[in-house]
């Protein structure tokens, strides 16, 4: 039994060298696959807390009957996991439109270096 | 049936102001539509509606008992804020009947003379709506019954006087001395603020809070007898007076004022607004027989100025001077009669002195307006074959100015004397400084009179070729007026010779009582001052017709004799010099400087720095917007890793 | 045991799979190693029981969305990286720095928070709980059948939405990406 605290250190630790990709890199793909990276790492905590719902929950539903209590834990944990699907598709749909983006933007300037893009200053 | 004549002065008294507002307004945004002539109609016919009305509400007046001569009548209320009230509203008395009189018929004689004193100037229709506006506020001054809208004429009728004053705007004398009017007033008005609300402070203060004038007449002696607070109000009002009635120290602006037309001189520096103080004075004189300190003040100063400003008009030159500094002294005489609290008989030459002063003023715009605009009595002289009808008028009112008797001068002066020399707050020294001052009136008036009409001729050539009598618009109020000196007199017939003292009686409700009034002397006493005064008038004359007429060159010799005094004298003693040092410019030095550097080095420079330095700011923050990626996700992170390390610190 | 063993696989693998996403020079390489990471994490969503999730990390990420930005990547024929010179060579030591102390703070928050959870995990041994976890815990949560029964249930309304975004998405996609057959205006150009 993997405690819960483990997980979350390791979805800290994948956001943080997330974090780290976006403001190192100056690929603006290499940029798309770090918040990719940041997501996941959401992703992974969410499903970590999910699956330890129980452990949380557990003297909450003590008043109640058994079968409540079963309901009442599942749909606990089953929002979790609903969260992270729904992530994932906003996911794939922010992927597809940023890399539409980056294909324009390279139509323009011919390079996908984002420190090319700086028009929008003083 | 008392109650209805009560019922019907209140609807009627309330109209009087109304006329000339409305008069003012008709010409003063009509201005320039209508013709020259028909604004002259307006303007004479709206005074001449409130001479009407005044004159019916007299009559009314007279038809009640003495007791009920005391009628309020009110427009709307005005303020009412906790305990203080002021209403528009009007007081309908002997006093105030007297004043709407003078105002309202000298006024309206002055204002058709004007019509064709006026005729040909540019600006005749704003003219006659200030003249209106002056009518209104002075109609407001003297009909008010409480002190607010008193001050809220006094201060009207400073406003005319400066627009009147300066009505030839474009001449820098002229616009100079209107402004110097309307300061040296407000430094006057700013005493009689402070009186104003030291008065309704202490009557607040003992549980009585009101400026009514009815109220305050009637509290006063219980509440105010024996304090000292009473001598601070009326001297502070006292100072109001010295400002608006031209008296020592605030009396500089007066000569300056004759920069104005001359019925202007006539209506507002003789006979109306310059006697706004007498009237203060004389209405407020239960206030003031509780303070034997102002009274004496008062007295002091109106004998010192009646004699100050004599000595001044014997030497001036300018025909308008002359008079001016004769006015200044002759309200000298008013508030020596108010001080030695004889109020009846300062009002009495209030009235009288209207008369004559302003049919003066008025001739001597006759002559003016003949000898194409001088002034100089030196440049005149035998113009009396040219114009006899206003020499007539002329001799007529130099006669009442100088006391000589049957004419109306005669008595109200006359009474002055008499109560300056008996009354319990007066004194012999008082009375010796008045009858020098006569001696000197007389002599001076005299004196102008032979140097304007007699003799040979000094005039321009040119001028003496177009001289002419003034037409009739202009010599008709002439005669009226001189008809109203030498009759006006009557009114105040003395006991001694049998009469009844009319005038005194009909105003013994409105003004205070006093010993002056109880003061009884004897027959032989009274006729031995009467002829002391009659006998200065001669003596004045005689020295003139001696000086003018019979050695021409003595005026001359005695000047190269006394060649210091007669040039301290001529120069008015110094006093506007003495002001403008010591006042004047120090007072503008110090305007400059906070000018130019309180304001411009250290405000403006504030607030313009300030504007710089956000200009400066912004320019060097837009630097943070490099339009770069990386460094605005830089700055992203930065921010959350603070954030948490807050939540983290807690 | 066993699962302590497969879980510190796995996350080493995830870390280091990560680090060399960021920093390698090919960004074909980064996808590949993106893509690496992907299915660790599914194993490890295996590991916590969510079964269904794990497979839709595959599909869904791994096989969608990596495959998509792999076609990009060829699309542009980008190869190593070719810039020149860093100009803002002061963010990369920041930025780590940065980054370090995020952790840093992360990881102490958490392990306090930890505390507490901890405690109360204890408290499901102590007397008063009278449903044990063992009977709650024979309900299998994580199946796809549970996950459905709320999705479209009480979530519904959100899925729906969701499939706007998701027509947002593929049009916007397609009208910013598509080849014009007029010439751009160079106007945009610096």
């Amino acid at each position: 039994m993997v405690p819960l605290g483990y997980f979350i250190v390791l979805s800290a630790i994948l956001f943080c060298i997330g974090v780290w990709g976006v403001l190192r890199s100056r690929n603006a793909i290499v940029i798309f696959m770090a918040i990719e990276l940041m997501l996941n790492a959401v992703n992974l905590s969410l499903i970590a807390f999910s699956s330890n719902m129980k452990h949380i929950l557990v003297r909450f539903v003590q008043s109640m009957a058994p079968q409540d209590a079963a309901n009442a834990i599942g749909t606990a944990t089953s929002s979790g996991q609903v969260f992270v699907f729904l992530v994932m598709t906003v996911a794939a749909a922010e992927a597809a439109v940023g890399l539409a983006i980056i294909i324009y933007v390279y139509r323009m300037k011919d390079s996908v270096n984002v420190d090319d893009v700086n028009i929008m200053k003083w | 049936m008392e109650n209805l004549v009560v019922a019907q002065i209140e609807s009627i008294v309330r109209l009087v102001p109304v006329f000339p507002l409305l008069g003012f307004l008709i010409n003063g945004i009509f201005n320039k539509k209508f013709s020259e002539k028909a604004v002259g109609w307006i303007g004479s016919s709206s005074v001449f509606i409130s001479f009407v009305l005044s004159l019916w509400s007299f009559f009314l007046l007279l038809s009640l008992p003495p007791e009920m001569r005391s009628i309020e009548s009110s427009w709307f209320t005005w303020i009412a804020s906790g305990s203080f009230s002021s209403a528009m509203a009007f007081l309908y008395d002997p006093l105030s009947a007297v004043m709407m009189l003078v105002v309202t018929g000298v006024g309206f004689l002055i204002h058709v003379y004007s019509a064709g004193y006026m005729r040909g100037d540019g600006g005749v229709s704003r003219y006659f709506s200030f003249l209106n506006l002056f009518t209104f506020a002075m109609l407001l001054l003297v009909m008010a019954n409480n002190l607010l809208l008193l001050y809220f004429g006094w201060e009207g009728v400073g406003l005319c006087s400066y627009l009147l004053i300066g009505f030839w705007f474009r001449k820098k004398s002229a616009a100079d001395a209107g402004k110097k009017a309307f300061i040296v007033n407000r430094i006057g008005d700013f005493g009689f603020g402070l009186g104003i609300m030291l008065l309704f402070w202490t009557f607040a203060a003992a549980g009585r809070p009101t400026i009514n004038l009815l109220l305050i007449t009637q509290a006063a002696p219980e509440l105010l007898a024996g304090t000292g607070i009473v001598t601070v109000i009326t001297l502070l009002l006292f100072l109001g007076a010295t400002g608006k009635s031209a008296q020592l120290p605030l009396y500089v602006w007066l000569p300056d004022a004759m920069e104005g037309p001359t019925p202007v001189s006539a209506l507002i520096h003789a006979a109306t607004m310059v006697t706004a103080g007498v009237y203060m004075v004389a209405r407020l004189s239960a206030l003031y027989v509780l303070s034997p300190i102002s009274m004496a003040v008062v007295a002091i100063v109106g004998a010192a100025t009646a004699l100050f400003a004599a000595t001044i008009g014997t030497v001036q030159n300018d025909i308008k001077r002359v008079l001016a500094y004769s006015t200044i002294s002759q309200l000298g005489y008013m508030f020596l009669a108010c001080g030695v609290g004889a109020f009846a008989s300062g009002i009495f030459h209030l009235m009288t002195h209207a008369f004559f002063k302003a049919l003066l003023f008025l001739s001597a715009g006759s002559v003016m307006h003949a000898l194409a605009g001088e002034l100089d009595m030196r440049k005149m002289g035998g113009v009396k074959k040219y114009m006899p009808v206003t020499f007539a008028a002329m001799f007529i009112a130099t006669l009442a100015i100088s006391g000589v008797p049957l004419l109306s001068g005669f008595f109200s002066k006359d009474e002055i004397l008499l109560n300056a020399f008996t009354s319990p707050f007066g004194s012999p020294i008082l009375w010796a400084l008045a009858l020098l001052a006569a001696i000197l009136t007389a002599f001076y008036m005299f004196r102008l009179l032979f140097l304007t009409f007699y003799g040979p001729s000094r005039m321009e050539p040119e001028v003496e070729h177009h001289a002419h009598e003034s037409p009739r618009i202009m010599t008709v109020p002439l005669l009226l007026l001189a008809f109203l000196s030498i009759i006006g007199g009557y009114l105040g017939f003395p006991r001694v010779f049998g009469g009844g003292a009319w005038f005194e009686r009909f105003l013994e409700p409105a003004l205070a009582r006093s010993q002056a009034a109880d003061s009884h002397l004897s027959h032989s006493t009274e006729l031995l001052l009467m002829l002391s005064s009659v006998a200065a008038a001669g003596l004045g004359i005689y020295l003139a017709y001696n000086f003018y007429i019979a050695i021409p060159e003595r005026p001359k010799r005695m000047a190269e004799k006394f060649k210091g005094l007669y040039n301290i004298v001529l120069n008015k003693y110094y006093v506007d010099e003495f002001y403008n040092s010591v006042f004047v410019q120090p007072f503008i030095t110090l305007s400059l400087f906070l000018w130019k550097i309180t304001d411009v080095r250290i405000v403006d420079a504030a607030a313009n720095g300030l504007a710089s330095f956000f200009g400066w700011f912004a320019g060097q923050s837009r630097f943070v917007q490099t339009g770069r990626f990386r460094n605005y996700a830089l700055v992203f992170v930065i921010g959350v890793v603070i954030l948490v390390g807050f939540v983290f610190l807690r | 045991m066993l699962s302590l063993i497969i879980f510190f696989l796995l996350a080493v693998m995830v870390v280091v799979a990560a680090i060399l996403v960021v920093t390698s020079k090919n960004p074909v390489a980064s996808a590949l190693f993106l893509i690496l990471v992907m299915c660790c994490l599914a194993g490890l969503f295996v590991l916590l029981g969510a079964i269904f999730l794990a497979a839709l990390q595959v599909i869904v990420y791994a096989g969608a969305i990596m495959v998509l930005f792999l076609f990009v990547i060829m699309l542009l024929n980008l190869r190593r990286d070719e810039f020149g010179q860093d100009s803002l060579a002061i963010q990369k030591y920041l930025g780590f720095i940065l980054v370090a102390a995020f952790l840093v703070q992360g990881i102490v928050i958490v392990s306090w928070a930890m505390k507490d959870y901890s405690v109360s995990i204890k408290a499901e041994t102590q007397p008063g709980v009278s449903i044990p976890l063992d009977t709650l815990a024979a309900t299998d949560y994580n199946s796809a059948q549970s996950v459905a029964g709320t999705l479209f249930t009480r979530y519904a309304y959100p899925f729906e939405v969701t499939s706007v975004l998701l027509l947002a998405a593929i049009v916007g996609a397609v009208v910013i990406a598509r080849r014009r057959p007029f010439a751009e205006p160079e106007s945009r150009e610096k």
